[in-house]
């Protein structure tokens, strides 16, 4: 990156130091915390989102949308996370492309599933095997959300399904009194008072979320701790510019800082949240504020 | 007469299809000097230098795809990659499940390396790459088998005292024990493991193992693989 990095041999500590940690491969472990972060924003909303959907069905009287609901929270609660990884994002792309090979390639004559291959036709691929290498990674960036947003949406659902039954029964029942629908009611009452019941449980449900970011590279997405344990390992001088010893306990002793100073700062905004969200409420929380004014 | 001219048609369809198709090539890029990211974190070593002449040779666009070793055969058989080219031994249970083409480094030696010379390697604690030739011959050979996800780690296993010895390719042995200042040494008899390390493809894709199995002969009969092969491996490397 700077001019004097030609012949690293030569540099003194700190020269050296800035070489090194300005190559190539470094700013791709700089450019994964960012990923990393941006994930995070994206998944946890999704994965709210997927909760709350996956909650109401829980909820409602129509026999099949609950038993869909129910059914989505209990498996995938009770599948192992890395055997979902694995599995589930292999079977999403063959899905994708098995569609999409029915929609482009109606002619082709030739078995998808052939011993342990899974083929469709080239224009079917997802992505195409000729874009850009970028595409690629976007598409497992995606594919990435998509499978984190499933797993915590289901732990999400659960503890939003207990949130939405611990709003009190007198709540519902004035609302009923003054003439409301279920949808009114649902809408107007329970989702409004729920959130100071599911807040704990989906605070924990984000940090270890935060912590769950090293399953990244199962999904083809390359994250800070395949980078600080690809950067930290041996280096020979054969192989690279900058030959150093075993340094992954550095590398991971900056993850550790970075993963430490971000659930703080959760812990931090979190409470924030709480203390607005049992401003008013019935509970001992909301009790405590009010009298703390008084 | 009607069936020739659509085969013609069909081939030339294809043919065209062949030239926009890009032929993604999956490897480790963590097995150096066979491959490994440089410092521009681009994968790059013996099997770069190799491909990307194969790639020319056969008239093929190449991009280089990194992934785990785990699932690096689970990968291309979905389809997610085109070819493996990642040091892989060529071995008859991969054989069941993927194809491969002839091989590109003959069939080499396997070595252990431990801190001290009076291990012995048959009862020692051994350390190997998962899902290697290499564990598999540790497991059968009576020591106690520690295996790892990352060469890298199962080297770190000797040297901070986790394992006695660690069992890999010699080839990616020779620098590290050659760099480590006496720290580290080659311990035992080698061993012959495998029928070599060509590249993987799906059983399927019997039109690309065509293409690169003669584009590896070509450069088998004018000898710039074993340029390439001294080059990175050395002059005691074993060559075609």
């Amino acid at each position: 990156m700077f001019s004097f990095c030609t012949d690293p041999d030569t540099l003194s500590d700190l020269a050296w130091m800035a070489c090194y940690l300005t190559t190539g491969k470094h700013l791709n472990f700089y450019y994964a915390f960012g990923t990393v972060l941006v994930l995070l924003a994206i998944t946890a909303p999704t994965a709210l989102a997927f909760g709350f959907a996956g909650a109401s069905a829980a909820r409602s009287r129509v026999l099949p949308l609950s038993l869909i609901g129910k059914g989505y929270i209990a498996i995938v609660r009770g599948v192992p996370d890395i055997a979902f990884f694995l599995f589930f994002v292999i079977a999403l792309d063959q899905g994708l492309e098995f569609l999409k090979h029915q929609w482009v390639c109606p002619d082709w004559d030739q078995p998808i599933r052939q011993g342990n291959d899974f083929l469709v036709c080239q224009a079917a691929k997802v992505p195409l095997g000729n874009s850009p290498q970028w595409v690629h990674k976007t598409y497992s960036f995606f594919v990435a959300v998509f499978t984190f947003a499933i797993v915590f949406g289901a732990f999400a659902a659960n503890v939003l399904y207990g949130a939405m039954r611990a709003v009190p029964r007198a709540q519902l029942e004035t609302a009923e009194a003054y003439g409301m629908t279920h949808r009114q009611t649902f809408w107007r009452i329970t989702v409004p008072q729920m959130w100071v019941y599911a807040l704990p449980g989906l605070s924990n449900l984000w940090m270890v979320l935060i912590k769950s970011t090293p399953l990244l590279f199962l999904l083809g997405v390359e994250d800070i701790v395949y980078w600080a344990r690809e950067l930290g390992g041996t280096k020979t001088p054969r192989f690279t510019d900058y030959p150093h010893g075993d340094w992954r306990m550095w590398y991971f002793l900056v993850l550790l800082v970075f993963y430490l100073a971000f659930t703080r700062l959760s812990e931090v905004v979190l409470d924030r949240v709480m203390a607005r969200l049992t401003l008013g409420q019935a509970t001992t929380g909301g009790d405590a504020q009010r009298k703390a004014k008084a | 007469m009607k069936r020739l001219i659509l085969t013609t048609a069909a081939l030339a369809l294809t043919a065209s299809m062949g030239m926009a198709q890009t032929v993604r090539m999956g490897t480790e890029g963590a097995y150096p000097p066979y491959n490994f990211l440089n410092d521009k974190g681009e994968v790059d070593g013996f099997e770069r230098e190799l491909g990307d002449e194969l790639c020319k040779r056969a008239a093929l666009t190449c991009e280089w795809v990194t992934t785990d070793w785990d699932g690096i055969i689970p990968n291309l058989v979905s389809g997610n990659y085109d070819t493996i080219i990642a040091g892989m031994s060529i071995t008859a249970e991969r054989d069941e499940v993927i194809d491969f083409t002839q091989n590109y480094i003959p069939p080499a030696s396997s070595a252990y390396v431990g801190a001290s010379a009076d291990i012995d390697v048959a009862t020692a604690v051994v350390s190997a790459q998962a899902a290697t030739i290499q564990a598999g011959h540790v497991a059968e050979s009576g020591a106690t088998l520690l295996e790892f996800a990352t060469p890298e780690e199962t080297v770190a296993s000797v040297r901070n005292g986790e394992a006695d010895a660690v069992f890999a390719d010699k080839d990616y042995l020779a620098p590290i024990v050659e760099e480590s200042g006496g720290a580290l040494m080659f311990v035992g008899e080698d061993v012959q493991l495998g029928g070599g390390v060509g590249m993987g493809l799906r059983e399927s894709d019997t039109e690309l193992r065509t293409k690169f199995d003669a584009a590896i002969q070509s450069m088998k009969d004018d000898g710039t693989l074993n340029t390439l092969i001294t080059k990175w491996f050395g002059e005691d490397a074993a060559t075609f």
